[in-house]
């Protein structure tokens, strides 16, 4: 299109020229053949004029036509593609823009006046059908047939229920906790689970955005308690928000633009594809790590990571890291997280440290140590690249509730979140039932102990249960994950091979597992399994299914 | 590998960046209209404690009717009315559901509430629901989804100051104003149009949609049947979306002058003209609850259903507030009744601070909705320009204590008008107001 201007006058011409077969020198009759025209004229000329010409004469030609043809019509719709969505492929899922280009061709011939009436007499409206952005195009491409949505749908389908649907569909693959002792609180303290004694308009007004006050204070102790009282957290340096989608999609608005990306080591939280990339236009790129070390970062390849991305002209702005791990549960070790602020601080980026399973650690060995702890004896240039998300869903068994945290020790963080979370704030009656039920540090020390010890329990039983099927897990210390490897499963060491097993689990198994393709894991075979939501009793049968699938792998293979 | 003792910790020119989003001021929080209400904050009326306190009106909160709703919840079943019928055991179901696709019954009870509001002139799918944190979640998730980056939305001046943020500021679109001025009480016209999207043309700028807030904030008028027939047309023609904020739909003063976009689009067939209608509402305005953070997006697109679905995951409604409001929205005669006695109320208000003000020599647009008037205070300037007009706003915060909103906060095209709250304050707070402006009239006419 740019060649365009300059060659217009030439090829404008050109075209008298051609038409009298001349360029150039003298003047014969005759239409010549355009191409080659090193026979009309000398040398390099020919050849160059040879190729300008019909390129010119081709361009001009468009030009012309889409000039002729362009109406208000067809502007909206056939500019579709130009717009900034990368990710999106043309018209998967989405009209078919040439239609209503030759649609709005029509309203121009027809010349009716335009009237809502005509518009709904024709049998195309002179628009067709309006475009939505590319981020519609992602969610209607990907979305639906990913495992982690099926088998979300199947669970919601066909549930599972001890007594009701014995046949059901076992959810093992979201991590909700009903473990937990909040609900005796509620039962014994009905009036201050409502509003703390407040009557409605005392929490129907406008709040911060970011949260009361007084549930900060909460929250700040909360998290304290679940570090063992290792920091203190300041309340001032917390924003709340609704959920933790929310926390980590406000620090990707932050900390990085559209364009830029993150390191993330996998296997990781499958939510990061959509809390990371979908609305920010950041990127992730995947730091794999392999079983052959126990799925631990390796610096080594994070720092290759970061120079290919580097050479490819990607900027990365951050690393995020999840605290317990998610899927694996493993505890951090301080020299990984020194070793990690070291990196980070070499290559002037953030740390974005997913410490949701913080008050979840329920395993023997190790210890939690969060990234607050790390930072707390570094100078404050270092302190400001650190920032933690935390959950009180998880931890408490509050999914519905919608209540996570921000915790920065950057004021402009702090402040852009502030401002942010007018656009995903927690609901008041919310905010006031949470100072109730966690601003006691007795209860919040009950509720963490309680907690431990159900996981605990659980997690030993059918780890157990998995081992004796043949099925090892990687030892986890923190969170609702077993990390399951069923390697020895899968009829092909393949991707395909690892679905194929995931099918069997959810149709034959009626279980519902996360692939680790999910994941974003290197190595297919190994499979995300949440037992928060299982009691004792739900154990066994968990496990006579999964026997059931793998007698029919066997038999298979 | 990062021998920390090795580091230069030169100066601070190393200090880690933030993005571009961070750092820039397109949450327009620096604005007169939010700066008010710091100064609210710093010296807030009370009745008893504060008498010479700055009197907020610049908020569009109501609270006119709190006592019916608090009525209702008390005698109800006050424990049952925060966790569903189930009393507490129904806690348990409530803490644990996480679901976008939001609790059915409160869905429906929004449908049938959003009904009841256009008096059955027309019907409202509860599978079109889609429940967000707030109106100001669903204003920016709509324009995520309806445009790109460096698109643009037309939006009618005098517009709500938050639009700035809540469309531009993540979403990387522009506004580009539709303006309209008193010669015709602020109306939409065609030429209006026409103009604005020429504008946007010009600019190389591809315009996605309209959107438009109706009943009007902050002219406090509903807009009228003929320009919403006119705006759809125009949105047909040029192939983009409408949408239509009508988050004050509730606050009406007489239900038979509101005609929602929503009464058009019920008698027409044509999918590819009903697909690029989506309303967004929110029970912060009629019902007095902005705390609850309850909003919605109403599209009668299922794409965008669908993507608002996944996408409301960044904002969603709390399980809890979601039980508490179901039974009640879903109460007919309840919500009749309230409906009915908030529209008389805030009408009282309305008649109660235009003829204050008349009497004082000021005029107001005519309105018939909403929480607030707009105010014609052109006269005053002494410049008739924008700074003229927020050296009177200065004024009259600092010396009539009082916090309105000037017209360009809004950006508003004429000069000299501003906004006034009337429903976040009692009736007396209201009179004390009234009586400072005219105490401040008095005195300027004297000069």
């Amino acid at each position: 299109m740019t060649r365009t201007e300059p060659n217009r006058s030439r090829s404008s011409n050109s075209d008298s020229d051609k038409n009298s077969g001349n360029v150039g020198g003298g003047r014969t009759t005759g239409m010549r053949v355009i191409v080659p025209l090193q026979g009309v004229v000398q040398g390099r000329g020919g050849l160059f004029l040879g190729s300008v010409i019909p390129c010119a004469f081709f361009y001009f030609l468009q030009f012309y036509l889409k000039r002729n043809r362009k109406n208000d019509e067809s502007d909206n719709s056939g500019e579709q593609n130009s717009s900034a969505s990368s990710s999106s492929s043309p018209n998967s899922g989405l009209p078919d823009p040439t239609r209503s280009q030759s649609a709005g061709h029509l309203t121009e011939l027809t010349g009716l006046p335009r009237s809502l009436s005509r518009i709904l007499l024709s049998p195309r409206n002179s628009g067709g059908a309006v475009s939505v952005s590319g981020r519609v195009n992602c969610v209607l491409k990907g979305g639906d047939s990913s495992p982690y949505y099926v088998g979300q749908k199947r669970v919601e389908d066909d549930p599972y229920d001890e007594l009701g649907n014995p046949d059901g569909v076992i959810q093992l693959g979201l991590a909700q906790n009903n473990k937990l002792s909040l609900d005796d609180w509620v039962l014994e303290n009905p009036k201050e689970a409502i509003s703390d004694g407040l009557s409605i308009s005392g929490i129907a007004s406008y709040e911060p955005s970011d949260g009361l006050l007084e549930l900060k204070m909460a929250v700040a102790g909360f998290m304290t308690e679940a570090t063992k009282n290792s920091v203190t957290f300041d309340p001032s340096q917390l924003v709340l928000t609704s959920g933790a989608s929310s926390a980590i999609e406000i620090l990707s608005f932050c900390l990085a633009d559209s364009g830029n990306a993150f390191l993330v080591p996998t296997p990781c939280s499958p939510g990061y594809d959509r809390d990371v990339k979908w609305r920010t236009g950041v990127d992730i790129i995947h730091v794999p790590c392999r079983s052959a070390d126990n799925f631990n970062m390796s610096m080594v390849v994070l720092d290759r990571a970061f120079y290919q991305a580097k050479k490819r002209g990607v900027r990365i702005r951050g690393i995020i890291i999840s605290n317990p791990s998610n899927p694996m549960g493993s505890l951090l070790s301080r020299e990984n997280l020194y070793a990690l602020l070291d990196f980070a601080r070499e290559r002037n980026i953030h740390i974005i440290s997913n410490e949701i399973f913080a008050g979840s650690v329920h395993g023997e060995e190790g210890e939690f140590v969060s990234m607050a702890e790390i930072v707390d004896t570094e100078e404050n240039i270092d302190r400001e690249r650190v920032h933690i998300v935390y959950d009180l869903s998880k931890d408490l068994s509050f999914p519905g509730l919608r209540s996570a945290a921000i915790y920065s020790f950057n004021e402009s963080v702090l402040s852009a979140s502030r401002k942010l979370t007018t656009l995903s704030p927690v609901s008041s009656p919310t905010q006031h039932l949470l100072i109730s039920a966690i601003s006691n540090p007795k209860n919040v020390q009950r509720f963490v102990k309680t907690n431990r010890q159900r996981l605990q329990s659980i997690y030993t039983e059918l780890v157990e249960g998995l081992k004796e099927l043949g099925i090892e897990c990687t030892r986890s210390n923190g969170g609702f994950y077993c990390w399951a490897d069923m390697r020895g499963l899968i009829s092909s060491y393949s991707e395909k091979g690892e679905i194929e097993l995931w099918n069997k689990l959810l149709n034959i198994g009626k279980i519902n597992v996360i692939p680790g393709s999910c994941c974003h894991c290197i190595e297919p075979g190994w499979f995300r399994i949440c037992f928060s939501n299982l009691s004792e009793r739900d154990v066994p049968v968990v496990m006579n299914r999964i026997r059931k699938v793998c007698e029919t792998c066997k038999s298979q293979n | 590998m990062g021998l920390p003792l090795m580091m230069e910790r030169s100066s601070n020119n190393n200090n880690v960046e933030l993005s571009r989003v961070a750092v820039s001021d397109t949450h327009g929080e620096d604005s007169p209209y939010f700066a008010g209400w710091k100064a609210y904050d710093e010296n807030p009326y009370d009745e008893s404690h504060n008498p010479s306190g700055v009197i907020q009106m610049g908020l569009a909160e109501n609270q006119v009717s709190f006592d019916l709703l608090e009525t209702y919840l008390e005698k109800k079943n006050p424990e049952g009315s925060m966790w569903g019928s189930k009393g507490a055991p129904g806690f348990r179901e409530n803490a644990l559901f996480q679901d976008y696709h939001g609790l059915k019954t409160f869905r429906q009870a929004m449908a049938s509430f959003m009904e009841q509001i256009r008096g059955g002139k027309a019907r409202f799918d509860p599978d079109r629901i889609v429940l967000t944190a707030g109106a100001t979640a669903a204003n920016e998730l709509l324009t995520f989804i309806l445009a790109d980056p460096n698109d643009a939305l037309l939006v009618p001046t005098p517009y709500y100051p938050g639009f700035d943020r809540d469309l531009r500021w993540r979403t990387g679109v522009k506004i580009v104003p539709i303006h309209c001025d008193s010669s015709n009480h602020f109306q939409i016209t065609p030429e209006a149009l026409d103009s604005a999207y020429q504008t946007a043309r010009d600019a190389n700028i591809r315009v996605r949609g309209v959107l438009i807030t109706n009943p009007s904030n902050p002219l406090g008028a509903t807009v009228q049947k003929k320009v919403l027939e006119d705006l759809l047309d125009f949105c047909v023609r040029k192939n983009i979306h409408l949408v239509s904020d009508e988050i004050y739909s509730g606050s009406v003063f007489h239900a038979s002058e509101f005609t929602s976009v929503a009464e058009i689009v019920e008698n027409i067939d044509d999918v590819s003209v009903k697909e690029r209608v989506h309303i967004v509402y929110s029970l912060s305005k009629d019902l007095g609850l902005p705390g609850f953070r309850v909003g919605t997006i109403y599209s009668y697109n299922d794409n965008v259903v669908r993507t608002a679905r996944r996408m409301s995951s960044f904002t969603l409604v709390s399980s809890q507030t979601q039980h508490m409001l179901a039974s009640m929205l879903s109460d007919e005669e309840f919500t009749e009744k309230y409906i009915r006695i908030n529209r008389e109320r805030l009408r009282r208000r309305y008649d109660t601070i235009v003829e204050g003000l008349k009497k004082a020599g000021i005029e107001c647009l005519k309105g018939n909705a909403g929480l607030f008037c707009w105010m014609n205070l052109g006269f005053l300037l002494e410049k008739k320009t924008k700074d003229g007009e927020l050296q009177l706003w200065d004024v009259i915060l600092k010396e009539l204590k009082l916090n309105i909103s000037p017209g360009s906060s809004c950006h508003c095209s004429e000069v000299g008008w501003f906004r006034v709250c009337f429903a976040n304050m009692s009736e007396n707070t209201l009179e004390i107001a009234l009586k400072r402006i005219h105490e401040f009239m008095d005195r300027r006419r004297r000069f």
